[in-house]
């Protein structure tokens, strides 16, 4: 168990131009025992922080503390951190129970001891059953399970580290264990770091999200805070399907112009002069009465009925909007003007793509 | 172009792959064949398109039987799930070389059109490897658009793409294809990609043509426990119940005033969409208690499992809602919102619709 302090950059090149950078300084605390997700398209800099705090990979500038001892250029042994990646590294050969002895028969630990965690560990992962079985018999999922419960088994491992580990997992199966890694976590109480792209899986697991775009992490918060009031257009876009609805707007002392239509904001939300970017989710963009205050009026371009719900999208000014209106209400026509209401308590404001108000 | 298939099969040893089926897909419009992995959704695009031959039955296009012509001789285009382009090619030559073939006119033209519109209009000159996955299949799909077949069949095409790419380049093909061009065949096992293209849908289940109809007809309608199953996600939660007079006792679980038909009797089966299960109550709401197994989080929806009395349940919720494992929690359910099945699956009553 630890906690793990990042502040630093890394960088291919000596020269240090921007575009050189696979991460962008940060600074970061992974708490003792919480459950993380790093999330992001390809290409966003997750995989680099991820081998940077195994031990992988040394930045080529700044620190890795585990514990405030400084780690930045220790292995990823003498760091005590296991790993868990895309496919399963498992022994073939050896039986389950073998395989996940295999750490701790390492470290010397004594018969007995390694007899009575792999126990334990088997239980919690459901392979009891299989404990004498070899395993490449095995299934996809059980095999990934072997792989798990050997980054797990070590009692005085620092950080566990998974690397999109429900890859390979049927679809079918995925609900089962990501069910399983969130009791896991919530019985060990290690630290947990999950890499993945697939929003289910960060929002699901994670109590804190890390959002990466372009080698920089944009925000860290929980589920709730990245829907509500996401930090950076980039994670309004990325986090919901779909993503968070934005029009260019322009604050003055008596308003926001959007689109050209002064609109009056809520008392209590100081919206900062100049130009910005309104953002609204198209769960909380509602149709409003005519000529309603903090509403505009959109041509309604099509309506798509999507079972559970409709999904309305209206042109305004050469931008679309999207809403998500319930199912049990008659729906605006094509063509038909609507009136949105787009200011409101959840109502975002962003300058130069960072959230102000 | 009509496209029809009469009493196709496939035979494969001894194992059926697709059992006696029928379909007339809706000329120049969407048809989403939905099924899951071994539905027969990639047995029937094959004949479809000339790549095989029916075991029996027949393949007509506009009443002319093409039934084992080859695929050279049918004017089919094909996209795959995955990205296949000339590797040696550029990305101008792959979207061109339908026309080559042909000896069009201004194919460079063309290509720079669609190559516009699909958003890779900046990477003519590059080659495919020097691309994203996501660009890759936008060249694959630019190329089966430049051959302006009358018939267009794609075979989960976005599937092996990031979920946003996935979100954004589904909604430009759907405004491609509503141009009306061609027929176009759209397999998938995803019902929310049905639903998004709209158009027509065919249910498919291990190797069976389930129902054919409108998209929306077809979700909201299913004709039997099959269709709904396959018609739905998260999975629709499945309850046992007894018929009472005006009402059904659900199993474990509270009575719900509903009317339904005389023939109805005995055991039924009522199921009720994840989206239909709420947190706040509404009048005429039954009670549901429960206990939180996982709150899945996709972003704008929440898929909260549970475990009650009546067995495991999926409330699908809008926004983020956390819940810890264990958790008690009240769920919230209209009688108007459910489907019942009578004893042999059949659809007995479907929620009433104001659209």
């Amino acid at each position: 168990m630890a906690r793990i302090d990042l502040d630093l950059a890394h960088c291919y090149r000596p020269e240090q131009a921007e575009i050189d950078y696979a991460l962008l300084p940060l600074k970061m605390t992974f708490s003792d025992g919480g459950a993380y997700a790093l999330l992001g398209p390809s290409g966003c800099g997750k995989t680099t922080m991820l081998n940077i705090i195994s031990g992988l990979l040394i930045p080529s500038e700044g620190t890795v503390r585990i514990d405030g001892r400084d780690v930045t250029h220790a292995s990823p042994q003498q760091r005590n951190i296991a790993q868990v990646f895309q496919f399963p590294v498992i022994y073939d050969t050896m039986t389950v129970a073998e395989n996940l002895a295999f750490p701790l028969q390492n470290r010397r630990m004594p018969t007995a001891q390694i007899r009575k965690r792999v126990g334990e560990i088997a239980e919690m992962l459901e392979l009891s059953a299989q404990l004498d079985r070899r395993a490449a018999g095995l299934s996809a999922e059980q095999q990934q399970k072997i792989s798990l419960g050997r980054g797990l088994v070590r009692p005085d491992v620092a950080a566990v580290l998974l690397d999109e580990p429900l890859t390979v997992i049927d679809p079918n199966l995925k609900f089962q264990l990501r069910r399983k890694l969130k009791q896991i976590h919530r019985e060990l109480k290690l630290t947990f770091i999950y890499v993945t792209h697939d929003q289910v899986e960060a929002l699901t697991f994670a109590d804190e999200i890390v959002v990466m775009n372009r080698r920089r992490a944009v925000q860290v918060g929980a589920a709730e805070v990245l829907f509500e009031r996401p930090a950076h257009t980039f994670v309004g876009y990325f986090i919901g399907s779909p993503g968070m609805n934005f029009l260019p707007a322009r604050a003055s002392a008596t308003g926001v112009n959007v689109a050209g239509q002064l609109l009056a904001t809520l008392p209590h939300r100081a919206v900062p002069d100049g130009e910005l970017k309104l953002g609204i989710r198209p769960e909380y963009l509602t149709l409003a009465a005519h000529q309603a205050p903090g509403a505009l009026a959109a041509r309604v371009t099509h309506v798509q009925d999507l079972g559970t719900h409709l999904l309305l999208s209206a042109a305004l000014d050469g931008h679309t909007l999207k809403a998500r209106l319930a199912s049990d209400v008659a729906p605006p026509q094509v063509g038909e003007s609507v009136w949105l209401q787009v200011i409101s308590e959840h109502t975002c404001f962003y300058q130069d793509e960072e959230l102000v108000a | 172009m009509q496209l029809s298939l009469e009493g196709v099969t496939k035979q494969v040893g001894p194992e059926t792959w697709l059992y006696p089926l029928t379909l007339a897909p809706r000329p120049s419009e969407v048809t989403v064949l939905l099924g899951a992995t071994r539905a027969g959704k990639t047995s029937l695009l094959r004949i479809m398109a000339g790549l095989d031959r029916p075991t029996t039955g027949h393949v007509r296009v506009d009443d002319q039987d093409v039934t084992g012509l080859s695929v050279r001789k049918r004017n089919v285009a094909m996209v795959y799930q995955q990205f296949i382009n000339y590797p040696s090619m550029t990305v101008a030559e792959n979207i061109g070389s339908p026309l080559r073939l042909r000896r069009e006119l201004n194919i460079e033209q063309r290509v720079r059109e669609l190559a516009e519109r699909l958003h890779i209009g900046q990477y003519l000159a590059r080659y495919p490897a020097e691309l994203s996955g996501g660009e890759q299949q936008r060249v694959a799909l630019a190329r089966a658009l430049a051959k302006r077949a009358p018939l267009m069949l794609l075979d989960e095409p976005l599937v092996n793409l990031d979920y946003k790419l996935r979100e954004g380049l589904r909604e430009e093909l759907a405004q491609l294809f509503a141009s009306g061009e061609s027929t176009v065949i759209y397999a998938t096992t995803e019902p929310g990609e049905a639903l998004l293209l709209g158009g027509h849908t065919a249910v498919m289940d291990a190797g069976e043509l389930l129902q054919y109809g409108a998209t929306t007809e077809v979700f909201h309608r299913p004709r039997s426990l099959r269709e709904a199953r396959a018609f739905s996600d998260p999975p629709m939660n499945l309850l046992t119940a007894t018929t009472g007079t005006g009402s059904v006792q659900l199993q474990g679980g509270p009575t719900l005033n509903l009317q339904l038909p005389p023939t109805a009797a005995g055991t039924v089966t009522v199921a009720v969409r994840a989206s239909a299960l709420r947190l706040q109550p509404r009048t005429g709401d039954v009670a549901l208690a429960a206990r939180v197994e996982l709150s899945e989080i996709s972003g704008s929806a929440t898929f909260l499992h549970v475990s009650s009395a009546m067995g495991e349940l999926v409330a699908q919720l809008t926004g983020v809602h956390a819940f810890e494992p264990d958790e008690p929690v009240t769920l919230h359910l209209s009688p108007a919102q459910v489907y019942v099945f009578d004893s042999t699956d059949t659809l007995l009553i479907a929620p009433e619709r104001s659209t």
